[in-house]
């Protein structure tokens, strides 16, 4: 593989509980190369967003690290830029002044990438059309929708030219309809921009869609990646195309079965399990109800 | 066709005022009626149970009573301000006349010292409330953010500041008079005394509501804004100035309107006690002098206090929602 830009090797990740540590996940490794748009995608607690939160920087893990074009990660920065699930924006100002906010401590003297008051503006702007924002660009985050807050989030992440952008389910708050119209932007955005991007998601069709790679995690505790699949559709790609398109089908059943077959049973049992021993607890607490009566 | 339907659109026209005056009249009397009402049932009230109280000054004033001493007090400020000018048209006549007889005479301007008024009170009670809360504002804001911030020094800190919370302002003022008196000692001073004393005292009451509402909000701000301001790596200043502070503005806003009604309070009573200018002098005097017309007197201050407190509050609302951005709260 060549022009490896992101390089996760062997990540632990332990959270100390009051009941000894909590391994959330073991030995994960990933090799992203430049460009490449990959999605995470898992069941719900095992342990996605601790793989992006490492990879920001936001979280330290345990054994293994991170390194960005050969240079290891270890605290958060504006070239690992994040899309949060919950837009994150703050609210007290306009989407341009979000924006303005990340163009101007991006882009500095002291970085060697100084814009002039024009430049800084055009940029923003030219930011925010890329979203479609351009409209309501001096409109206050609780003066708009959730996905027209996304999308500000998404200019603010890319103004500052990340190397890697990383996107925390970014449209999981979503509607059905929204989410399509965002995936739909978000593509027209890396058709144009090409960045590397890593995306969490619940949504299987988000993931064939949007990747060109997904991984799948195993579920936790002590999470790992459980299979990669990689997705050669052709691009730009179409949604109702694709509906009927035999390898997209393919691609989604592959991880559908990878989701609800491979993974299930691992929950399943343990589901199972805990089911067996609530029943068997609330069974010893009649056998002592009946005891006391 | 076109008178018809000019016709028509008139009666739609006069139908939809009608309707809204109707809305304006059932917003009105529900705005304006019922406390009206409120306010008259009170006066009632009060006249029937202040017939029945006898004191050593007579009986409880009335209503009635009460507005009369308005206007009196009202006509004693007049009063008092023509003495005032007379006084000094007088001095200055005779000053003129001896600089006419002796060219060389020293010209001597004296302040004329008579009583003060009602209205010099409430300006000397508001700005002595001012300089009190805006120092304990200067102290405590960004106190209660570095306790937001770090929870070592919040740790630290916290027990000092639960103990000192609660204390009432008569136990503070006869140490502050003294330290004042011991510490602020100048043949001429700028400011008197009295004043620093119950200024300082309403400073060490208002100053617990606003550390301790301004750390909460910097506490309770949003994480993910805290995230934001780490891939930004925006440096420990602006993250403070950027992020922090107006995350916490609500809260702050809240501690300052909390703060800004103690100091009111507490301000009446440190009056009283240090015997500084102001409403609570006034009061005292009044209780002091013991006239059959001082309780209804004390009774008129007693209401002019309270409309200025109100007043404070919502001058501090009014600020709140000018200046938070998030309007979502009901402030009331």
């Amino acid at each position: 593989m060549s022009n490896i830009i992101l390089d996760i090797s062997k990540i632990d990740m332990q959270f100390p509980t009051p009941d000894g540590p909590f391994t959330a996940l073991k030995d994960v490794s990933l090799k992203i190369e430049e460009g490449e748009f990959v999605s995470l995608i898992g069941h719900s607690g095992c342990g996605k967003s601790t793989v992006l939160n490492i990879v920001a920087g936001l979280y330290q893990a345990t054994l293994g690290g991170v390194a960005l074009e050969g240079k290891e990660v270890n605290e958060p920065g504006p070239e690992r830029a994040v899309v949060f699930q919950n837009h994150s924006l703050l609210p007290w100002l306009t989407a341009y002044q979000n924006v303005e906010l990340a163009v101007d401590q991006v882009f500095s003297h002291a970085n060697g990438n100084y814009k002039s008051k024009e430049e800084t503006k055009e940029w923003i702007e030219y930011n925010l059309k890329l979203v479609h924002m351009d409209h309501a660009m001096h409109k206050r985050p609780d003066e708009i929708s959730g996905g027209m807050k996304q999308r500000v989030g998404i200019a603010r992440a890319l103004a500052m030219q990340p190397k890697v952008l990383l996107m925390d389910e970014p449209f999981g708050a979503l509607d059905a309809l929204t989410r399509a119209h965002m995936q739909d932007s978000l593509m027209e955005i890396q058709n144009e921009l090409n960045n590397t991007v890593i995306m969490i998601t619940h949504d299987v069709d988000e993931a064939v869609l949007l990747s060109d790679r997904i991984v799948m995690m195993t579920n936790g505790p002590a999470a790992t990646i459980g299979e990669i699949l990689d997705i050669n559709l052709e691009r730009p790609r179409e949604r109702l195309a694709l509906a009927s398109d035999i390898e997209y089908n393919r691609l989604r059943s592959e991880v559908l079965r990878f989701l609800y077959e491979k993974q299930r049973k691992v929950d399943h049992i343990t589901k199972e399990e805990k089911i067996s021993t609530k029943t068997s607890a609330s069974v010893d607490g009649k056998v002592e109800n009946n005891e006391a009566a | 066709m076109s008178i018809t339907a000019s016709s028509s659109e008139s009666t739609t026209i006069t139908a939809t005022m009608i309707k809204k005056i109707a809305k304006l009249f059932n917003s009105l009397s529900h705005q304006l009626l019922m406390p009206i009402v409120g306010i008259l049932v009170f006066l009632i009230f009060w006249t029937a149970t202040a017939q029945n109280i006898d004191t050593s000054l007579g009986k409880f004033p009335n209503p009635a009573n009460v507005f009369q001493q308005f206007s009196s007090l009202y006509q004693e400020h007049v009063d008092e301000r023509v003495k005032a000018e007379a006084f000094y048209e007088r001095q200055e006549i005779r000053n003129s006349d001896r600089l006419a007889k002796d060219p060389n005479y020293p010209v001597k301007v004296r302040q004329y010292t008579g009583k003060e008024t009602i209205l010099d009170q409430i300006v000397t009670s508001l700005i002595t409330v001012a300089c009190g809360f805006i120092t304990a504002a200067i102290i405590a804001i960004p106190l209660g953010i570095v306790l937001g911030l770090s929870k070592p020094i919040n740790n630290a800190l916290n027990p000092i500041i639960q103990i000192f919370k609660p204390v009432s302002p008569l136990a503070w003022l006869p140490l502050v008079t003294m330290v004042v008196s011991a510490v602020y000692v100048s043949p001429e001073p700028m400011i008197a005394k009295s004043f620093l004393n119950s200024m300082i005292t309403v400073t060490l009451c208002c100053l617990w509501p606003m550390v301790i509402n301004t750390s909460v909000g910097v506490v309770t701000m949003d994480q993910d804004l805290v995230n934001v301001s780490r891939v930004l790596r925006l440096p420990a200043l602006k993250h403070v100035q950027k992020i922090v502070i107006p995350a916490s503005i609500p809260m702050i806003f809240t501690g300052m309107r909390l703060s800004l009604g103690i100091a009111w309070m507490v301000l009446i009573a440190a009056e009283m006690l240090a015997q500084s200018p102001g409403l609570g002098k006034f009061v005292w005097d009044e209780f002091q002098n013991g006239s059959s017309e001082s309780l209804s007197r004390i009774m008129a201050a007693v209401i002019i206090i309270g409309f200025i407190g109100f007043l404070l509050d919502r001058g501090m609302l009014q600020l709140q929602r000018f200046f938070s951005w998030d309007k979502s709260v009901i402030l009331r």
